[in-house]
C-alpha cells in the first residue's frame, strides 16, 4: 500500500487531485462492483425471463406473468428431465462420496506401493477435457454393446466426481493435526474409537464439501451426459435440445428456483457457522 | 522467485517445522492390508470407467471401415495414418480451439485477479458474503447462462445498442455468432474456477509481508508485482489450468454463441463425428490428440511454474 | 483428592533400559538408561534435537524404540500401544479436541476407560486447574494459558502412573510461564503423580524439578538435583548449558594434601581435590570453572583481597557493565585476552564500575569446579544468547 505524501496542513488540495487520489485508492473496490455486476447479468436475464409471457420461444420479451411460476411443469419433459437430474445427482453423489472418501483416507494416512500411479489416476480425469471423457466412455459402452440410458449417466457421473471428492477430502484430512489422534490414543482410545470420535467428526466438513461439490458437478454436467445418455434427458440436456426449437420459460423458472434454493442454503450455512463461532 | 517465497513465509507451517522427534504423521499400528482395501472400490471404478475407455478410444482411433460395411461398423486395422489424416484435416480447428481457450484464460485471469484481490484484502467482514456472491451465479445451469449470453449479445439487445451509442461498435457490427461471442462465453463460464484458487492463494499471503514491502520503499504497484503476485502463483497456476483445460474441449459456447462455419472447435467436431456422422475413428483420433496435447502443455507449464503438488 | 507422594502413582517407578531410537542413520536416542522414582518431579533438559522429545514419545508409546525397553513398575510396556499404558501426555501444542467442549475434553480418557462418575471427576479436575467456569466452552474460545491448563487437567484426571509434559509452557509469555511453573509444582505435590517434564529452558527445569537429566545428542550428560548439576557439573556441556560458567585453562602444578595447586596464566590458584569431576581426576590439563555470581570484584590493580585464602586473578579491565536491577553484570577482559563474566549483587553500596576500570577478581576456592581439559569448552553454550565469550584455544 502506498503511503500518501503528507498534505500541507491548512491548505486544500485542488478538487481534481483529491478526486484522482480517491479514485486510485478505491479503484479496486469500484472494479469489484463492476465485476460482480458482470457476474450476475446472465443470472438476472434468466430470472427476468422466467416471468416472460412467452409461448414456445423465450427470446423476446412479451409481458410479465406469474403463470410459469405457478405451473413450472407445464412444458413437456421439463420436470422429467429435472427429476432425472436430481435422481442421478443423488445416486452419483452418494457413490462418489463413499468411494472418494475411502481413497482419500488411503492416500492421506497410509503408506503403500503405487502411490504415484494412484495420484496420477485421480488427477487425470480432472485434467481431461469433458469431450474426451464423454467420448471415451461412449466408445466403451458401444464396444460392450451396453444400452445408453439412466445408468450409463450415473456411471459417468460417479467417474468424474470421484477425483473431486478425493481432492477435497484429502485436503481436509491433511489439515488435521495428527497430534489430535495421538492425544486420543494417549487417552486410552484404540484405533477404531479414535477414528470414530476424533478423526471422522473433524473430517466430516470436508466430506460434506466433497459431496456438495459432486452434486453440483453432476447436476450441471452436460457434455459427458450428452455423450452417454441415449434418449434420457437431464435438465442441462433438455435445455440444449430445446435451444434449437425454443427453451420454455419453465426451464428458467426451475433454474431460478434452484439458484434461489442453493443460495439460501449457502447463506444459511454461513450464518450457522458464524453463530456457532460466537457462542 | 521472490525472497519471501524462498523463506517459505506465508505458508502456515512455520510452527510445524519439526525435527524427526516430532514428526509422526501416521498413528501407530496400521495393518498392511487396509490401504489396499480402501483404495480398491474407487480405483477399480476409475480403472474400468476411465482408464479402459481411454484405451478403448486409443484402439478405436486406428480402426477403419471395411469396404461395403454399414454405417458405424469398424474393424481394427492399426491404421496409424488415421492420425495425420484427421489432424491435417482439422488442424485449423485445433489451432482455433487452443487460441480461444488461451484468450479466454488470459481474459479470465485479468478479470478474476483484481476481483480475488479485492475479496482477499479489501472486503473485511463482507468477505464470506462476497465469496458466496462469486459462486452464486454458477448455481444457475450453465446452459441457461450461456443462452442468456445469447440474448444479451443479440443484435437487438440493449447492450449492443449501448455499445453502438458509445461508438465502441459500428452501426452494423455484431457480436453474436462471432468468435468474440464464443470467447466471451467461454471466459464467463470458467470464472469461478479462476477466482477461487487465486483467492485461496491470496488469502494465505501474510498481509504483514505487504506492509514490510511498503516499509522498504515499495509503492503499491511494486509490492503487487514483487511480493503479492509471486506469492499467489500456486493459485494462478491452478486457476489457469482449471480454465484452459475444459475450455479447449468446450463446444457448447461455440454452438450457442458462434457460427458453425467460422467458430467450430474441436469439441464440436468430436461431438458431430461421434453422435451424428458416426465416424468413430476420426472422433477418437481427435480426442486422443486433444488429450495428449493438453497433457504435454500442462506438463510443460507445471514444470516451468515449479508447482508440484496440485492434487 | 488423594494427597501425598507415591500414593497416586502406586509406587511404580519408570525405568528406561538401554533405549535407542534410530531414524535411518540418525541416532536420536543413544543407549539411554534411566530410573525415575515414583512420585518425583523429573525434568529432561536439553537443547532442540537432543532427543528429549523422542524419549518422551517412546515412553508414551507414540514411537517405538529401535532397541531397549520401558518398564513401569514391574510391567514391561515396550510393545504396548499408547492406549494400553498408564501414561498420559500434555502435548506442546495442547492438542485439545476442537469439536468437543472443555468438559468433554477432560472427560475423554475417563469415558474411554469406562470409569464411573465421569462428570464429577472431570469437574474436579477442572477445579484443580481453576477453570470450572469454562466447562461448556470450546477450546478455540480459550486463551493459550487456559488451553494449557485444560490439557493438564485432561491428563491428570486419569491419575496415570506417569504424566509426561512436552514443553508445555513454551507458548506462554514470561509472566504466565512463571505462574504456571509454580502451579504445576503445586499440583504435582498435591496429586502425587510422577511428572516427567521435557524442556529446553534450564531455569524452568531448575525451578520445578527434583531431579534433572541433561541430555545432549541422544545421551544423558549428567543426572542429579538442580543444586548438584549447577555447583558440580561433570561436563563442559552441563556447565555451559545451566547458567553461565567462566571456563579457564589450568595446569596442575602440584598436589598439596587434599588440595591442588593450579597454574593459570602464571597465577597460582588453589582448589580442593573434591572439586575435580570424575573425568578430570588424574589429569594435569584442566578446564576450571567459576560461576559469575561467586566472583568478587575489586577495584585497582593490586591483589587487594581481604581473605588470604581466596584465589585471585589480577589485571582485569572492565569492558562492559550491564545493570539488570537485581545485579550488575560485568565483562572483564583478563591480560591473556579472555573475557570473564562477573555478577555483582545490587546491594545498594557502591556504584557501577565503568568500562575501562582496572579490577582484580577473587573467589573462594571451594566454589571452583574442574573439568577435563581435553573437552570442548564451547559445548552447551551455543543456544544461550547471554553466554560469556568462550576461551579461545
Amino acid at each position: 500500500m502506498a503511503t500518501a505524501p503528507a498534505r500541507p496542513v491548512g491548505r486544500r488540495q485542488p478538487a481534481g487531485r483529491r478526486a484522482a487520489r480517491w479514485l486510485s485508492r478505491n479503484a479496486i473496490r469500484i472494479y469489484a462492483v463492476f465485476g460482480f455486476t458482470y457476474l450476475f447479468i446472465p443470472v438476472a436475464y434468466t430470472l427476468v425471463f422466467s416471468f416472460n409471457d412467452s409461448g414456445k420461444s423465450n427470446i423476446a420479451w412479451k409481458g410479465f406473468t406469474l403463470e410459469k411460476w405457478q405451473n413450472p411443469c407445464g412444458a413437456p419433459d421439463v420436470c422429467t428431465a429435472l427429476g432425472n437430474s436430481l435422481k442421478i445427482g443423488l445416486i452419483a453423489t452418494l457413490a462418489a462420496t463413499v468411494l472418494g472418501t475411502m481413497v482419500a483416507f488411503a492416500l492421506a494416512r497410509h503408506r503403500f506401493r503405487g502411490r504415484t500411479t494412484t495420484n496420477l489416476t485421480i488427477f487425470l480425469p480432472m485434467a481431461t477435457p469433458e469431450v474426451v471423457l464423454g467420448a471415451s466412455l461412449l466408445a466403451l459402452f458401444l464396444n460392450l454393446k451396453i444400452n445408453l440410458g439412466f445408468w450409463t449417466i450415473v456411471i459417468a457421473h460417479v467417474m468424474f466426481c470421484i477425483s473431486f471428492v478425493v481432492v477435497t477430502v484429502k485436503a481436509r484430512i491433511a489439515s488435521l493435526d495428527p497430534r489430535l489422534e495421538q492425544a486420543a490414543m494417549d487417552l486410552y482410545a484404540n484405533e477404531m474409537q479414535t477414528f470414530r470420535r476424533i478423526t471422522l467428526p473433524l473430517v466430516a466438513p470436508g466430506i460434506v464439501a466433497g459431496a456438495l461439490l459432486a452434486f453440483s458437478l453432476s447436476f450441471d454436467d452436460f457434455i459427458i451426459t450428452n455423450f452417454n445418455s441415449g434418449s434420457v434427458n437431464t435438465f442441462p440436456k433438455f435445455v440444449w435440445v430445446s435451444s434449437l426449437r425454443g427453451i420454455p420459460a419453465q426451464a428458467n423458472v426451475i433454474a431460478s428456483a434452484m439458484f434461489g434454493i442453493a443460495l439460501a442454503a449457502v447463506v444459511l450455512a454461513q450464518l450457522v457457522t458464524e453463530r456457532r463461532r460466537k457462542t | 522467485m521472490s525472497v519471501a517465497q524462498g523463506i517459505g513465509v506465508g505458508e502456515r507451517q512455520a510452527e510445524d517445522r519439526t525435527p524427526p522427534d516430532d514428526d509422526e504423521a501416521r498413528p501407530v499400528g496400521r495393518r498392511r492390508l487396509t490401504p489396499y482395501l480402501l483404495l480398491l472400490p474407487g480405483m477399480a471404478w476409475l480403472a474400468v470407467f476411465f482408464v479402459v475407455p481411454l484405451l478403448t478410444l486409443l484402439s478405436t482411433s486406428t480402426q477403419t471401415r471395411p469396404e461395403g460395411a454399414e454405417i458405424g461398423v469398424y474393424t481394427q486395422t492399426f491404421r496409424l495414418a488415421n492420425y495425420p489424416d484427421a489432424i491435417s484435416e482439422y488442424f485449423e480447428v485445433f489451432v482455433r480451439s487452443f487460441t480461444y481457450a488461451l484468450i479466454a484464460t488470459l481474459l479470465a485471469l485479468a478479470i478474476s485477479y483484481p476481483l480475488a484481490y479485492a475479496i482477499a484484502f479489501k472486503a473485511g467482514r463482507l468477505r464470506n458474503i462476497l465469496l458466496v456472491l462469486v459462486v452464486a451465479p454458477f448455481f444457475v445451469s450453465f446452459l441457461l447462462r450461456t443462452v442468456a449470453w445469447k440474448q444479451i449479445l443479440a443484435d437487438n439487445s440493449w447492450v449492443l445498442d449501448a455499445l453502438r451509442w458509445l461508438h465502441l461498435l459500428s452501426e452494423d457490427g455484431r457480436i453474436i455468432n462471432t468468435p468474440l461471442a464464443v470467447v466471451i462465453g467461454i471466459t464467463y463460464n470458467f470464472l469461478p474456477f479462476m477466482i477461487l484458487p487465486i483467492y485461496a492463494s491470496l488469502e494465505r499471503v501474510d498481509p504483514r509481508l505487504m506492509e514490510a514491502a511498503g516499509d522498504l520503499y515499495a509503492n503499491g504497484l511494486t509490492t503487487l508485482r514483487k511480493v503479492t503476485f509471486p506469492l499467489s502463483m500456486p493459485g494462478v497456476v491452478a486457476g489457469t489450468l482449471l480454465t484452459f483445460i475444459p475450455a479447449a474441449g468446450d463446444y457448447v459456447n461455440a454452438t450457442l454463441l458462434g457460427d458453425p462455419v467460422r467458430t467450430t472447435m474441436v469439441g464440436n467436431v468430436i461431438d458431430s463425428r461421434f453422435l451424428r456422422v458416426v465416424d468413430y475413428p476420426t472422433a477418437a483420433v481427435l480426442s486422443v490428440t486433444l488429450m495428449l496435447s493438453i497433457l504435454v502443455l500442462v506438463a510443460f507449464y507445471i514444470r516451468r511454474s515449479g508447482t508440484e503438488e496440485l492434487v | 483428592m488423594p494427597t501425598g507422594p507415591a500414593g497416586s502413582s502406586g509406587g511404580r517407578d519408570l525405568r528406561l533400559e538401554r533405549v535407542t531410537k534410530r531414524f535411518g542413520s540418525f541416532v536420536a536416542v543413544d543407549d539411554l538408561s534411566l530410573t525415575i522414582p515414583s512420585g518425583s518431579f523429573f525434568a529432561l533438559l536439553g537443547p532442540s534435537g537432543c532427543g528429549k522429545t523422542t524419549t518422551l514419545r517412546i515412553v508414551a508409546g507414540l514411537e517405538d524404540p529401535t532397541e531397549g525397553s520401558i518398564l513401569i513398575g514391574d510391567e514391561d510396556v515396550t510393545g504396548s500401544k499408547p492406549y494400553k499404558r498408564p501414561v498420559n501426555t500434555v502435548f506442546q501444542s495442547y492438542a485439545l479436541f476442537p469439536h468437543l467442549d472443555i468438559l468433554e475434553n477432560v472427560a475423554f480418557g475417563l469415558r474411554r476407560r469406562g470409569a464411573k462418575d465421569v462428570k464429577r471427576q472431570a469437574e474436579e479436575a477442572l477445579e484443580l486447574v481453576e477453570l470450572s467456569s469454562m466447562a461448556r466452552r470450546k477450546p478455540a474460545q480459550l486463551s493459550g494459558g487456559q488451553q494449557q491448563r485444560v490439557a493438564l487437567a485432561r491428563a491428570i484426571v486419569n491419575r496415570p502412573a506417569v504424566l509426561l509434559l512436552d514443553e508445555p509452557l513454551g507458548a506462554l509469555d514470561l509472566k504466565l510461564r512463571r505462574q504456571m511453573q509454580i502451579e504445576l509444582k503445586r499440583i504435582q505435590t498435591e496429586v502425587g503423580l510422577t511428572f516427567v517434564h521435557v524442556t529446553h529452558d534450564q531455569e524452568e527445569a531448575m525451578t520445578m524439578a527434583d531431579t534433572i537429566a541433561v541430555m545432549n545428542g541422544g545421551h544423558i550428560e549428567q543426572l542429579g538435583s538442580p543444586g548438584e548439576l549447577y555447583e558440580e557439573p561433570e561436563t563442559t556441556f552441563v556447565a555451559n548449558f545451566l547458567g553461565q560458567s567462566n571456563l579457564v585453562r589450568a595446569a596442575v602444578s602440584a598436589h598439596d594434601g587434599d588440595g591442588l595447586v593450579l597454574d593459570v596464566e602464571g597465577h597460582k590458584l588453589a582448589m580442593p581435590s573434591s572439586r575435580l569431576s570424575s573425568a578430570a581426576a588424574g589429569s594435569d590439563d584442566l578446564l576450571i570453572g567459576i560461576r559469575p555470581e561467586k566472583i568478587h570484584l575489586h577495584e585497582g590493580d593490586g591483589p587487594g583481597a581481604t581473605d588470604k585464602a581466596h584465589n585471585v586473578l589480577p589485571g582485569g579491565t572492565v569492558t562492559d557493565a550491564s545493570f539488570t536491577g537485581v545485579s550488575i553484570q560485568y565483562l572483564v577482559r583478563m591480560p591473556w585476552g579472555q573475557e570473564l563474566m562477573v555478577f555483582v549483587q545490587n546491594l545498594g553500596t557502591g556504584g557501577v564500575l565503568p568500562p575501562g576500570s582496572k579490577v582484580s577478581l577473587s573467589w573462594d576456592p571451594v566454589h571452583t569446579f574442574a573439568l577435563d581439559g581435553r573437552s570442548d569448552a564451547t559445548a552447551g553454550a551455543e543456544h544461550d544468547d547471554d553466554a560469556a565469550p568462550v576461551p579461545v584455544g
